[in-house]
Formats: structure tokens, sequence, C-alpha cells
């Protein structure tokens, strides 16, 4: 002790000065940083609690145990080969490539992805393809020890064979309620892709042959109603963080071939190799043609261009998210701009959906706001990415992969906040990005600029997951489990109607209106919308 | 401890040369520290070059013992040179922290400069502080400015 205050002794007052004046700056930038980190944590947390959204994950669909269901593939081009890769079967040829690509690039985690998925207890027992190519390499690769693919010759000796519980459709537009209509009938539970008819009448047709056969389930491949964003955008509308939402922007922009439906013509291709006429099936009977056969979706009388093949996903994200229905009436403009190559479906297309009673509630006095305009424009000749904006009188949402909201300046929610200066509208209020899964009330630039670097996935705790995984696994669990799957018949119906609207409004060149009370789309005497919606040509002047 | 022979100018600006980089690795650190969300994993993710290395540094369980030691490494650095203790060490543990920074998202030309408030060619403000703390670390001064200044006459009077 006596030693200490000998020490202490030794140091003059400068000699502690100039030992410990740092200790005061060292205590100041400590109390800086915490308070400023301590203040903007508690701001952030008073508007997290105002906004009360909910950005937790949905709980999982249910167990994959017991018997093996057996499922037949019907079609198998690029969107049958990607639907049975979510079912956990890749081609031979896939793996391969993968395997070079993951080779060649250690960030290319395609193939591991793949192989990490988890198994959904299936066996693919059954195929139908009309083109032989197709047919083989199912066979081919997806063949087990004990399960050889069965090769069907038509969806209906395929379906009817008792070798299959389920199946995927995944042909053109004008097989889609054919098919899936048989299947109900015959008790086999569908996955069908969208959009989920070709014309009007087969819509009803296909809803009642559903709601007859109240066991079998059904589901529209709308896979982005697994994303986990679109799941919290629903919570955002649920707490009316926007307020009344008047319009809604989306978009569709795409720049090459591909995109324009211009895929490739397998060199195997011939009148030996393809059924041509249980292609036509409803269509009108033209000449063996590969154009129409492998870019089907550039006419009228197999696909739905813009209307059937887009529109329909924008359509049903945003239906997911605010269940607004089938609009009150459609106008679409357009035409064929950019691919004039023989198409009759337009290649440049603006649809603006009516919904004259709609609204997300309101923050102003009764009666101010109701109604909103969806607005979806698409071309095929430019590739800027345009993102998906709900506009409410409170708020701005960005949906995509994550979801970004920002507070109107002249909201009247938000006003006192924004007076306060504890909101800023130039900033996001709300950000959600599942793939750095924490969500932050305020963000900064930094942050904003890692949202849009593209590391954005669909994520179930943590991992990364393809969201079509997730819908065909609920539709695998709503066969096992019970339940009804997020997009059956009745969102099915809203959006194979809301796309026949747009089509139909583009055809004619005049406003279509639905009927709310009969539930049926107002024809003028005379008119035969089913027939002017596939007739295979670009307008059809009534 | 060895004295240096600076002018009292010299030894001035060197003190101020500490004291800048310290403040502003404890307010990083600090800032940090009472932010539980905040991660370095999207600036890891996003890296430009030596992708599989900071990606790795990114993954699972090593992002949070990463997250730990960048924030004790900042405020080790930070207490250091502002207290003046071990700044040798604490420079090279700062020289090492802000070379994995810029090694992260150099600023060569062709690469993304990704989140940066300024223009930068080959240098930017991580690579301009190595050199401050490489100065800090060769031109030592908290035998005048610093602990270590008192634990020092400390030792000189208990060895006498």
């Amino acid at each position: 002790m006596s030693n200490d205050n000998n020490n202490f002794g030794k140091w003059s007052r400068r000699d502690m000065l100039r030992g410990l004046a740092g200790i005061p700056v060292l205590g100041t930038v400590w109390y800086a940083g915490a308070s400023a980190t301590i203040n903007a944590k508690k701001e952030r947390k008073q508007l997290l609690e105002t906004l009360n959204i909910n950005a937790t994950a949905p709980p999982s669909t249910g167990p994959m145990a017991g018997t093996p269901i057996r499922l037949g593939i019907i079609g198998f081009g690029i969107r049958g080969e990607q639907l049975c890769r979510a079912l956990g079967f890749a081609t031979t040829k896939w793996l391969k490539d993968m395997k070079e690509a993951s080779d060649n690039n250690p960030n290319d985690s395609r193939l591991k992805d793949f192989l990490a998925q988890e198994n959904l207890n299936i066996k693919i027992s059954a195929v139908c393809d009309i083109f032989d190519f197709n047919a083989q390499r199912v066979i081919d690769s997806f063949s087990t020890d004990d399960t050889k693919v069965k090769r069907f010759l038509t969806y209906k000796e395929l379906i009817n064979s008792k070798e299959v519980d389920a199946i995927v459709i995944a042909t053109p537009d004008h097989w889609h309620a054919p098919i899936s209509i048989e299947a109900i009938n015959a008790g086999v539970h569908v996955y069908v892709e969208k959009p989920m008819t070709h014309n009007v009448s087969e819509t009803y047709a296909l809803r009642d042959a559903v709601l007859a056969n109240p066991k079998v389930v059904l589901q529209l491949g709308h896979q982005h109603r697994q994303t986990q964003s679109f799941l919290t955008a629903q919570d955002i509308i649920a707490k009316k963080v926007l307020g009344h939402v008047s319009l809604i922007t989306t978009n569709t922009n795409r720049n090459d071939d591909n995109g324009a439906w211009q895929y490739e013509i397998h060199p195997d291709a011939s009148p030996k190799t393809i059924d041509w006429n249980q292609f036509i099936g409803n269509a009108p009977m033209e000449e063996f043609n590969l154009e129409h056969f492998f870019r089907w979706r550039k006419w009228w009388a197999y696909g739905s261009g813009l209307s059937g093949d887009l529109l329909s996903h924008d359509y049903d994200r945003l239906n997911c998210v605010l269940k607004m229905g089938i609009p009150d009436s459609v106008m679409t403009s357009g035409g064929i701009y950019t691919h004039r190559d023989g198409r009759n479906v337009p290649d440049v297309m603006q649809v603006n959906m009516e919904y004259k009673d709609f609204t997300t509630g309101s923050s102003q006095q009764d009666g101010k706001e109701k109604g909103m305009t969806f607005v979806y424009s698409a071309t095929l000749g430019n590739q800027f990415d345009r993102p998906t904006y709900l506009m409410g009188h409170d708020g701005t949402m960005e949906l995509g992969n994550s979801v970004t909201v920002y507070a109107d300046a002249r909201s009247t929610k938000y006003a006192e906040l924004i007076k306060e200066k504890r909101i800023d509208p130039s900033e996001p209020i709300y950000l959600y990005n599942p793939s750095l899964n924490k969500t932050d009330a305020v963000t900064s630039a930094t942050a904003k600029y890692f949202a849009n670097k593209g590391l954005l996935y669909t994520y179930r705790d943590g991992k990364r997951v393809d969201p079509t995984f997730l819908h065909m696994r609920e539709w695998l669990s709503c066969i096992r489990n019970g339940g009804t799957p997020s997009c059956s018949i009745k969102e099915g119906f809203e959006e194979a109607i809301s796309s026949h609207m747009a089509g139909l409004s583009y055809k004619i060149g005049r406003r279509i209106e639905w009927d709310q009370e009969t539930q049926k789309i107002i024809a003028k005497p005379g008119e035969d919308l089913d027939a002017i919606l596939v007739a295979n040509k670009e307008k059809v002047i009534v | 401890m060895e004295e240096h022979k600076y002018s009292s100018g010299q030894l001035y600006a060197l003190i101020a040369l500490r004291l800048l980089v310290g403040w502003h690795f404890l307010y990083e650190g600090i800032v940090k520290l009472y932010n539980p969300t905040w991660t370095a994993k999207g600036y890891l993710l996003s890296a430009s070059i030596m992708k599989p290395f900071f990606g790795w540094l990114a993954s699972g369980t090593i992002s949070s013992v990463v997250d730990v030691l960048n924030i004790g490494a900042l405020v080790i650095v930070g207490v250091s040179l502002l207290i003046g203790l071990k700044t040798k060490w604490a420079s090279i543990i700062g020289i090492g922290l802000l070379a994995l920074y810029y090694l992260a998202h150099p600023a060569f030309p062709g690469l993304p400069q990704g989140p940066s408030e300024g223009s930068y060619w080959i240098v930017n403000k991580n690579l301009i502080e190595i050199a401050a703390l490489w100065v800090v670390m060769l031109f030592p001064t908290a035998w005048a400015f610093g602990l270590e200044n008192l634990l020092a006459k400390n030792k000189t009077e208990v060895s006498n």
C-alpha cells in the first residue's frame, strides 16, 4: 500500500495529464456512439411497433411420410423439365451440365441446391409427351430400379391407367383445361401451369369439375405465392400501412428472343416423332408446322400471349397480396412492334384493370377514397427493370423479392411523424429482405445497395429454396394431409377470367366489363367471346 | 519506454493522427456493438474479388464469429490508440482489419465501386487509413501521451 502511495507520488500532475488524458476522449466517443445507436434503435423500434408488420415465415407444410405418391408428367418441354427438378428429378444431361458448371465456377450452386432439396417421397411413374424425344428423356432419366417410367401416347390413357395418383400439366395453354378436367373427374390430383385455362367457358367447366370433386387437390402454378416477401406484403396491407391504394403498376420487360418465346426447334422434330393431331387438339387444323409446335406461345390458337403468359403472373402476385378479385372492367392496347415474325399475339401490351369499389382502408374521412386501377405494362423490346409499386395515400410499397415501404410526404397517417422529422419520406420506413434474414425500419444507402444486389432468394429457416419446390410441396402435402393449396380453384378462376378479359379487350378493341352479380363477362348480342379470344388472328373486329 | 526525438510540432501531429484514427475505430466499433442486428454479411457476400474466401467468412455460424471478432478488433484498436497502450500491436491489428475491408471491395479499375460516397481509383480511404496506421506504428507517441507514459514511470520506480 505504502509502495503504491510512493509510486503515485512519483507522478507529477503533468505526468497524470499526459498519461490519462486519452480516457475522457475514450469515454466521450464511447458515449456518443452508444447513445446515437441506442436512440436510433429506440426510434426504429417505435416505428416498427407503429407499423406492426409481421415478417415471420409461415409454418411449413405437412410431413411427406407414407406411401410414395405416383406422379404422371404431361408435357416435358422447357417448363415441364423445370417442374420435375422442383420435384427432385433432374435429367441426366442437366446433372452433367451442372456438374461442369460448378467445376468451372465454384460459386455456381445450382447443382448443390438441387441435391440439398428435401426428398418429397414421390415416384414418377408415367409420362405423356407427344414428341418422342421428350418422352424418352423422362423414361431414360427418371426410371429407377423399382419404377420404370411408362409412356402413354394420350393423356386420357395416362389419367385412366390407375398408375398415377396425381399429374403435372405443362402443355400448351389450350390443353390445360381439357386435361385438368379429365383428371379431376377421374379422381387424379392436378398441378397445372398458368394460365389455368385458354378460354372463358372452360374456366367455368374446370371450376365445376373441382367443386364436384372436393377430394381432388388442384394447384395452379403461381409459385411466387410461396415467396416470403409476398407473405410479408400481405401483412403490410392487412395492417393498413399504405392507406388507400389507388394505383398499382406492374410490368414485364424483356428484350431477347427467348423472352419473346422464340424457342429452339429440336433437330429430331418431324411428323414421325410428333403426334401433330394431338397437338392441334381443339385448335383449328393446320399443316404440320415446327414453328407452331415449338413456339406455340406466339399464336392465340394455342397460347395466350402476354395476357395469359405474363400478366397472369403479375395479376396473381397482386391478387395474393390484395385479394382484389376480378376487375369491374379491363381496357387493353398494344401491338406487334418488336417481333414482326408472323406471330399474332402482341409483344407490347398495356392493360388497365378498374376496381371501382376496392379499398385497402383509408386514413382520411369516410367516403373520400374508393377505387383502384391496376396497370400492367409490358414490352418484349426493352429490359429496363421497372419494379412493381403499390401506391397508397399513406405510403408506397415496392414489391419484389424484397419489400420496401416509403411513407408518402402528404400522408395523413404519418403526418405527425414526418413533421417531427422522425420519418423521412425519401428513405424507406420498412425494408424486408429475406436473404439478409432481418428486418429494419430505417435503412441506409448501403443496405439498399445490398438489397438491390441480387442476393435475393426465397428463404426458409435461413436456407435458400426454390419457390416452385415449396409450391409443389404444398400441393403434395394437401394430397397427403388434407387442406387447400394457396393457388387453387378460386384463385385460378380469378386469374383466368382476368387474363381473358385483358385478351378479349385487346382483340376486340373495347372495354370489357365483368358483371359481379351474374359472375359473367358481358358480351354484346351475338358475340362469341370464346371464339374471339382463341381466334388465330391478331384482332377481331366485331 | 524508449523516448523518441521529435520536434514538438512533429509530436503533436503524430499524437493527433493516432487519436483521430483511434476515434474513428472506436466509434465504428461502438455503433456496431450497440446494434445487435448489424452484420458484415452483406459486405462480405458482395465482395468483388476473392469471393470464395469472403463467402466462407459470411457463411452460417462463421458469420457471427466474424461479426464478434470485427467489433472486438475495432473497439480494442480504438481504445488502445485513444488511451495510448500497446499502440504498436493495435496498429498491426488495425492494418489487418482494414486490409480485409480493402480486399473485399478494392478500388480497382473495372470492379464495381460498391457502397461509398466518393470516387476512387486504386486508392480509397481504407488504404489511406492503412498508411496512417503504418505511421502510428512506426512513430510511437504513447510514451509522451498515454497510459504507457505512466506505466513506464511506474516500472522505473519499482525496479529502482
